[in-house]
Parts: C-alpha cells; structure tokens; sequence
C-alpha cells in the first residue's frame, strides 16, 4: 500500500516531506532506541516512534524507510523538520499511542 | 482475554509468572521509554517493550502492570528474572518484533490504554 | 474518626546505582498504601519517586527523599550532592535531556523526568546550586480531604 493511503485512510497529519508520499509502504517497525531501529528495521517499513530528536531523520534515510509516525502529539524538532524536508523524509504525526495506531497500521497492510 | 490467550496469540514462553495465566486483559502500552510508559500507561494494561533491564519491572511495578510481553525474543537477565518473581509480575518473551506484537494483539481485539494524548490525569 | 494522619520518613538514594533504582519507590508505594491512601494519590506519589530516584541515580554522586504524610497531602522532597541544573526552566522543557547512553539505554533520559513530575504533582519547586546539589519539592494534595474535612483519614 503506498504512504499516502495509508495517510489518507488513518487521517495521519503531514509534518515535513509532503512531496515524497508516494512510496510504498512494506511494513512497519515501532521502537524508540535508534540503535534498535538502526539494526532491526527494513527497508519500506513505516517507522512509528515517540523520538523527535534530528537522528531519527539520519535512521530513516540510511535505512531507506517509507515514513516516520510520530505519536502521542509529539512533534518534530526544529531542526528535524528542516533535515526531514531536505531529506524527503516523510514525517507524520498523531496523537494516538503507539500501541493503537501500530493496530490500524498493521490491520491496514494485513488486511 | 486472558494471559494464557496472549502468550497463545503471541507464541511467547512464560518466563515469569505461570501461576498467574488466568488473569484478564483488555488493554495494553508499547514504548521503549519508560517515562511515556509513567506518563501515559493505566494500571492492568500490557506493557510491550524492546528493553529487558530490572527498570522495566520497576516500572510495571509503580503503575500496577498486569504483565510485561518482551519483544523480538529477547531474554531478561538473571537479575530481571529474579525482581520480578520477587515482584510478581509475570514476564512472557514472543519472537514477534514489536510492531508485530502490537497489531496481533490489537487485531485480536486489545486495543490502546489510552485513546488519545491531552486531558489526561 | 481516627487520629489525624502524620508520617514522616526519610530515605538515601546512591548515585550510579541503576540496579537499585527503584527500590526506594517501591518502599514508598507500600507505606502508602498500608497508610491506606487512595490509590489514585498511591499512583501519582509512586510516579513522581520513581523520576526523582532515577535523576538521584543518573546525575547526582547521591541524594535522599523524604515523604510525609498527612490527611490534607503527600509531600515528597528529594535532595541530592549533585552537578545542580544551569538552566531550571530549560531543564523542564519535555525532550531536553543531558543524559548518558548508559541512562538512554535504560529507557529513560529522554527529557521527560521532571515533566513527568510536575505533571502528576499539584506544587513542585525546584531549586539547584551549581556544583553542589538540586532540591526538588513537590506536593500531591488530597483535596477530598481538604473539601471534605469531616471524612475520616483513611479516605486520604
């Protein structure tokens, strides 16, 4: 399913990127130690963490992921946004807890 | 549901906690942080976590956790093991990453501990 | 009616010691709730020792925390032999953290400690002297009691 489907049906709100929402979305990986995410995530996985800090962009990109969702209300840190729209970096942003929008996520792309 | 359904739905070994298989859950939290889990988490919810230190029992142990679920099969060490047998909280491990773990569990009607961040005590 | 609540302990904390952190909450919940205090005030004081235990251990050489009670509150004030904090409203700021790895690892030092504290305590002063130590002062207040003074103090 691509990004802004998913987007569009969990009525996810666009933070930073909004032109590089095409991208397939594979699957998912929700964890908040960046070393975790750096070893464990796949490429086209949508990343669903609460950091917010300009590192999460590097762990994105290098990992080649489709997204980032941020959770609980969390919005990025300046200097996140400005990487993540430089980057094409998609940031998107809820205000559910992880563990509920990873359900929608996960019932999504298994349906 | 019950635990015994969780660790079922999950394939998780009970490292902690047989005895306590019977008890009902509704809701459950997944973070690796334990200050959101402070923050946000409701007694009697799951806590579903990449982390394995004693920090982790503690932490269920302030907010009245029913279990913890360890994810991507990680094993506690020793010293965890023994805290929260000491603590009676029971630990189950599932090979499922968390993300995994957290749409299973929701699929199978678990659903979020909290609905949504603000207004919150 | 019983006689009105008064209890007061004080308990030490060592820095560094993460395999302890915990323990003095965990003492503190139980006294609470053998005073027989709501399990909503038992739950907020547990959080708010449980941050004030884990900054003593990540930052400060070490510290105590004091609890007492009465009918009308719960006061928790934690003091540690510490660097101390530069900046106390940045240090408030949700996100900002100057934690270590080790502490990150741990899942914490995500810069949510001292809003978590204030966040579920009705009063928190916090003063801090640079090379010498922080103090941090908070109160969870039992305003069923306060609003209701004729209700005996078991129901605090």
């Amino acid at each position: 399913m691509q990004l802004d489907e998913v987007i569009r049906t969990l009525g996810l709100a666009v933070s930073c990127a909004g032109s590089s929402l095409g991208r397939e979305v594979k699957g998912g990986y929700v964890g908040d130690l960046l070393s975790d995410v750096m070893a464990n995530s796949k490429e086209g996985d949508l990343w669903i963490t609460r950091q917010v800090h300009q590192n999460i962009v590097a762990v994105a990109s290098l990992k080649d992921l489709a997204g980032i969702v941020l959770i609980q209300g969390s919005e990025p840190a300046p200097d996140t946004a400005a990487k993540a729209n430089a980057e094409g970096i998609p940031i998107l942003v809820t205000d559910l807890p992880a563990f509920e929008i990873v359900g929608r996520i996960y019932k999504l792309i298994h349906p | 549901m019950t635990l015994k359904d969780v660790k079922e739905i999950l394939e998780a070994d009970v490292l902690v906690g047989n005895d306590q298989m019977g008890k009902p859950v509704k809701t459950a939290f997944a973070a690796d942080l334990m200050s959101d889990v402070l923050a946000f988490a409701k007694p009697d919810s799951l806590l579903l976590t990449g982390l394995t230190n004693p920090q982790v029992v503690r932490t269920a142990d302030i907010l009245d956790i029913t279990a913890i679920i360890m994810v991507r099969g990680k094993k506690p060490s020793e010293e965890t093991v023994k805290l929260a047998e000491e603590l009676k909280i029971p630990i189950l491990s599932t090979r499922y990453i968390l993300f995994e773990t957290s749409g299973r569990l929701h699929a199978r009607g678990i659903t979020g501990c909290i609905e949504k961040v603000g207004g919150e005590m | 009616m019983g006689e009105a609540l008064n209890f007061e302990r004080s308990f030490d904390v060592e820095g560094g010691s993460f395999q302890n952190a915990g323990t003095v909450s965990g003492q503190i919940k139980a006294i609470l709730k053998d005073l027989g205090v709501s399990t909503d005030i038992v739950r907020r004081v547990a959080i708010i020792c449980y941050e004030s235990e884990i900054n003593i251990v990540s930052y400060a050489k070490r510290g105590t925390i004091t609890l007492a009670v009465t009918d009308e509150a719960v006061k928790i004030e934690t003091k540690d032999e510490g660097p101390g904090i530069p900046d106390i409203e940045l240090a408030m700021k949700e996100g900002y953290s100057t934690a270590s790895a080790a502490v990150r690892e741990m899942g914490f030092g995500a810069g949510m400690g001292l809003a978590n504290m204030k966040k579920y305590s009705d009063h928190l002063i916090i003063t801090s002297e640079l090379g010498v130590g922080t103090c941090v002062k908070m109160m969870v207040m039992n305003f069923q009691k306060i609003l209701h003074p004729d209700l005996p103090p078991i129901t605090l």
